[in-house]
């Protein structure tokens, strides 16, 4: 849920609230034209005198641009004068397509990328049936980002990373990625 | 599901152990290598298809499959190694352990070409894709029962599996049906790979005293009081499971029942995923066979070792090397 996503600034001290926000803007290394606050990966962020730690929260178990995050956002700590910081991974709540921001959902579309769909739920993904996959019907009611059209097949469960799926839209003909729902 | 295995309503307390009771507990290295060098072996030979797969969009799927693997098996070993004395790291574990020490099914490390190809044969997809299939379908329910486990640490990275396994779900279950119900080829080849690959299934139900201390809620007093001991060993002790003489140790009386309650849940819940789709792909489930392999207790078969030395070999020719 949402609900669980949003990071608390209240409580943070304003310098912290703008280390925060310089993390939150930093581009996704896989997708740049969405932040890692767009995507819902950054946890947190706590201080202890002058020691900084930011939590971040994989998205896939074997997301390769994990590693690359942790040291951007340690990059980042280091040239706004932080000299003790440290990235911490955190694995609970796990994290949900559905924490991906409005805004960033804006952004994957107009990059070409369909954006994910609303929640999975607890514990149970409803898959369509086979048959009506097989027959070209998509269960996930996504539309093509460039021609907005609901006619659309898919071509690839596994795309260009591990989180995206291939289509292709029947109307336009163009192909085009769709971030899975998680 | 889970409500078939767990006894009624257990109640945390704060005496001493007491049959039942429900606390919080730190699973031992043993049990946590167990899943990981599932996935570990897992994705090394679902990586093997990278470059060689029968179409493009297969070969993405299994490299993108291999991946999630991967990185489950890294939660998995960091968190094993930290629990140790000395601690290790991931690639330790990963590139410095020798055959015996890897606690994964023998299930996962056969080839793909499958249990009887020579060495080097080419990989059979139908073999490759009913392993896929019955491993994934038994991890839902392994995951489901970690998530609701008494062990913090596992059930954080069992939320996060569980969820990219059911993808995978979805992608063997449909290779199931599109090459059992194909031609009469695939349907030949795949009912063959499953007679094969069944019988490595029965490790999978052959459970035993950790598994019935982090697998479910029911816990017995001598069951905790093992995995406490195992916990604070550097070395575990394998004397309860790996006798020469009987690789799987007859339960305890008190250990029998649940045993078999914990066993059979998770059987019937594999089972309800699988027969369906067994069913539309119009292959039969094979008769039972009486093979109990026991590479989740370091005895391996020939070829863990054959893959092992691909794997490690590049981080043991340059020991403590960085890139």
């Amino acid at each position: 849920m949402s609900s669980d996503a949003p990071v608390a600034h209240s409580t943070l001290a304003a310098v912290d609230t703008a280390l925060l926000e310089a993390v939150c803007a930093i581009p996704d290394p896989e997708i740049p034209v969405i932040t890692l606050g767009d995507l819902g990966v950054v946890r947190g962020l706590s201080r202890r005198d002058a020691h900084v730690e930011v939590q971040i929260t994989p998205t896939y178990c074997g997301c390769p641009a994990t590693e690359m995050i942790r040291s951007e956002v340690l990059q980042t700590l280091h040239a706004l004068g932080e000299t003790s910081a440290q990235v911490r991974i955190v694995l609970s709540p796990a994290w949900s397509s559905t924490w991906i921001s409005e805004d960033g959902r804006q952004k994957l579309r107009a990059y070409g990328i369909a954006p994910p769909g609303p929640s999975c739920g607890g514990t149970s993904i409803r898959w369509m049936d086979r048959r009506a996959r097989s027959a070209g019907h998509d269960e996930s009611g996504l539309r093509c980002p460039r021609c907005d059209s609901g006619e659309v097949e898919r071509l690839s469960e596994f795309g260009s990373t591990p989180c995206k799926a291939l289509y292709r839209c029947l109307a336009c003909r163009e192909p085009f990625d769709f971030f899975k729902t998680l | 599901m889970l409500q078939e295995t767990d006894p009624p309503t257990p109640q945390p307390t704060t005496g001493p152990e007491t049959p039942g009771a429900v606390r919080a507990a730190t699973a031992p290295p043993e049990f946590v290598l167990r899943w990981a060098d599932n996935a570990l072996i897992h994705s090394q030979r679902l990586g093997e298809w990278t470059g060689h797969g029968p179409v493009l969009e297969e070969d993405i799927a299994l490299a993108n499959i291999a991946l999630d693997h991967l990185g489950q098996a890294r939660m998995l070993l960091s968190h094993a190694g930290r629990l140790m004395d000395p601690p290790q790291t991931e690639d330790d574990l990963a590139y410095f352990r020798d055959a015996a020490a890897f606690r994964n099914f023998t299930a996962l490390e056969l080839p793909n070409s499958g249990v009887h190809a020579a060495r080097g044969a080419q990989g059979d997809y139908a073999f490759t894709i009913v392993r896929h299939a019955l491993y994934s379908a038994y991890m839902l329910a392994v995951w489901e029962r970690l998530l609701a486990g008494p062990d913090a640490n596992l059930a954080q990275i069992a939320g996060k599996a569980i969820k990219e396994t059911r993808y995978h779900w979805r992608h063997a279950s449909d290779w199931l049906v599109k090459l059992g119900d194909g031609t009469e080829p695939s349907h030949q080849r795949m009912q063959m790979a499953l007679e094969q690959f069944m019988p490595y299934t029965n490790e999978w139900f052959a459970l035993d005293a950790l598994d019935l201390a982090f697998l479910s809620r029911h816990v017995t007093s001598d069951c905790r009081a093992h995995s406490a001991r195992s916990a604070g060993d550097a070395a575990p002790d394998h004397a309860h499971f790996s006798r020469p003489d009987q690789c799987h140790i007859a339960a305890a009386a008190d250990f029998r029942q649940p045993l078999e309650a914990l066993a059979g849940g998770l059987r019937a819940q594999w089972l309800a995923l699988l027969e369906p789709v067994l069913a539309e792909s119009t292959l039969t489930w094979p008769s039972p066979s009486a093979l109990l392999t026991c590479g989740r207790y370091g005895r391996h078969g020939e070829h863990l070792s054959v893959l092992l030395a691909e794997l490690q070999s590049v981080a043991r020719a340059h020991p403590g090397a960085q890139w």
